[in-house]
């Protein structure tokens, strides 16, 4: 029987795996090991500020086993959305962590190094004629959206990895990646099924979260046949159930029968999903549809600001009763006070924790029910000395303002810290989250070929 | 009879779909109550923009997903993402409404 191993040590490289369930993973001979380090969730600072979101050296720690495996092992190992983002800056991060790994380990191997950042002109042009396409509900693209990011990438799909391993690659580092594209490669080279591939790839992209319980710190199998899939999770304290990879199937898209990627789209409408024996779950039926055009997904960030926060508490019954007016009374006299300052160059919020910190517009319940307000003062400014500026004056009004049926008259408000400000510095956007056409899927992302460690054993 | 969506759902959940959608997941304890509520449409658009209060434009879909005995919600997001005023960047924290959900079956 054909049959093909995907080994997913962790959700995102970094987040850890137990060395137990990684062992277990290894005793089943795994054809490849491939992790996915990115994500969208931890917002637009990571892929604005080119900085990971993740830390050093625990993807050093969580890398260096993986590296040592795959020369054991003689399969490649595979990593997608380095740095979390995959721009340049996050790319060279990796890079520099997996040079310290083989120095350390006088490992030797065939590096692929794919780039994910794309160039603004490239943009430019793509959207001068016509080429860029809305993700509603996102908002129309503009020429200002383009230069003014400071990072744009793309998620490339299976092509450039298999161009990698075909060029003979050990390694596999690529810039932001369309999630299951790293575990999906190898098997498609190998001639598997797309359809069944890349949904396997889309739930081993988060190792064991389709576990019960569920872990994104923790490995999972897949073993990919000609018309199904198998999932293991690695360690013995969980298992894949019908139910859990079902639901897995729906986390964090909007539709779950239709999932959209680079080029194609995975179409689950007749997936079936069997239990195989306690622990493994058996996938079939899932189908590519083919799109009438080749689309990247990018991604851009563009920054917006510098902030500074002031983190305080409120217990007096009357101030709480009364905070909406207190704050609209402060705002004013900020504005006030500083009346040359224009409106448009500074913004100040208060975050009300036991009203509507959490859900803001979203909150049905509008009565305050606690006994204890946190409150987050905010100021979002062109400069950094401007949101000092405002957060700083906003924290002493907020501090002595005088209100109605006020008995505590020596301050309103306890500081958590001193200082009580804090720099919380650049401030990002998401400029970007469009596709973009291309006729050639690896035409974005250039490849290099780097040997690691020659002549140094 | 009254019923109570956290007697009969074992996972209720919000979280980012992108930066600009965020997705509600209700996942039904066993077949029957999943079945129950899908028959009655129980879970609808006009019962979802009162619970946050939004228009029903922002509701880009309800879905029901039968391998899971799911029901699958997915909203605009009031501000994209990380975006200044923003309160919540992966969107994990927005389900708590539906815990409140009564239905009559």
């Amino acid at each position: 029987m054909k049959e093909i191993r995907v080994l997913s040590p962790t959700a995102i490289l970094g987040y850890g795996f137990p060395v137990a369930s990684f062992k277990a993973g290894l005793e089943r001979q795994p054809d490849v090991i491939a992790v996915d380090a990115g994500s969208t969730d931890p917002g637009p600072y990571y892929l604005g500020a080119g900085v990971s979101f993740t830390d050093r050296r625990a993807v050093y720690r969580d890398l260096s086993l993986m590296l040592k495996a795959g020369r054991e092992l003689k399969i490649p190992v595979i990593i997608g959305s380095a740095g979390g983002s995959g721009a340049e800056p996050h790319l060279q991060w990796n890079l520099d962590i997996i040079r310290e790994i083989a120095a350390r380990e006088n490992l030797s191997f065939r590096l692929a190094v794919i780039h994910g950042e794309i160039d603004k002109n490239i943009v430019l042009k793509a959207f001068a004629e016509g080429q860029i396409i809305r993700l509603p509900p996102g908002a129309p693209l503009t020429i200002e959206d383009i230069s003014g990011s400071t990072h744009i990438v793309g998620q490339m799909g299976v092509e450039p990895f298999i161009h990698a391993l075909e060029a003979g690659a050990d390694v596999v580092l690529a810039g932001r990646s369309y999630d299951p594209a790293v575990f999906a490669a190898l098997p498609v080279m190998r001639g598997f099924a797309p359809g069944l591939a890349l949904h396997m790839g889309k739930i081993l992209e988060c190792a064991a979260i389709a576990a019960i319980p569920g872990s994104g710190s923790d490995c999972m199998m897949g073993y990919l046949r000609e018309d199904h899939f198998l999932l293991e999770p690695l360690n013995p304290a969980r298992k894949c159930t019908v139910t859990s990879v079902a639901a897995h199937t729906l986390y964090e898209k909007s539709n779950p029968y239709i999932l959209p990627g680079p080029g194609s789209i995975i179409d689950l409408t007749a997936a079936r999903f069997d239990q195989y024996n306690e622990t493994m779950v058996k996938v079939s039926g899932s189908r590519l549809s083919p799109c009438p055009f080749y689309a990247i997904k990018l991604e851009g960030a563009k920054r917006v600001g510098y902030r500074t926060i002031s983190v305080a508490g409120a217990r007096d019954p009357v101030f709480i009763s009364r905070v909406d007016e207190i704050i609209a009374g402060v705002k004013s006299r900020v504005e006030d006070n500083f009346s040359d300052i224009s409106a448009a160059d500074y913004t100040l919020l208060f975050h009300i924790y036991g009203k509507d910190g959490v859900m803001a517009d979203l909150e049905p319940q509008k009565k305050i029910t606690s006994h204890e307000l946190g409150i987050i003062i905010e100021a979002v400014a062109t400069s950094q000395e401007l949101a000092n500026t405002i957060c700083s004056f906003a924290r002493s009004t907020m501090l002595h303002y005088g209100y109605p049926g006020r008995v505590s008259t020596a301050g309103n408000l306890a500081f958590l810290y001193s200082p009580s400000d804090l720099k919380a510095g650049e401030v990002y956007r998401f400029s970007i989250h469009h596709l973009i056409k291309v006729s050639d899927p690896c035409a974005l992302f250039p490849m290099e070929i780097i040997k690691i460690g020659e002549g140094q054993g | 009879m009254t019923v109570k969506l956290v007697d009969i759902a074992s996972i209720i959940r919000s979280k980012n779909a992108g930066p600009y959608e965020l997705t509600l997941d209700i996942i039904f304890k066993d077949r029957e109550w999943y079945e129950k509520i899908k028959k009655a449409k129980a879970i609808n658009r006009s019962l979802i923009c009162g619970l946050y209060n939004i228009p029903e434009e922002d509701i880009l879909n309800i879905i029901e997903f039968d391998p899971a005995g799911a029901v699958k919600i997915t909203i605009k997001r009031p501000l994209v993402s990380g975006d200044i005023g923003e309160t919540d960047v992966y969107g994990a924290q927005q389900h708590a409404p539906l815990l409140a959900l009564e239905f009559d079956i």
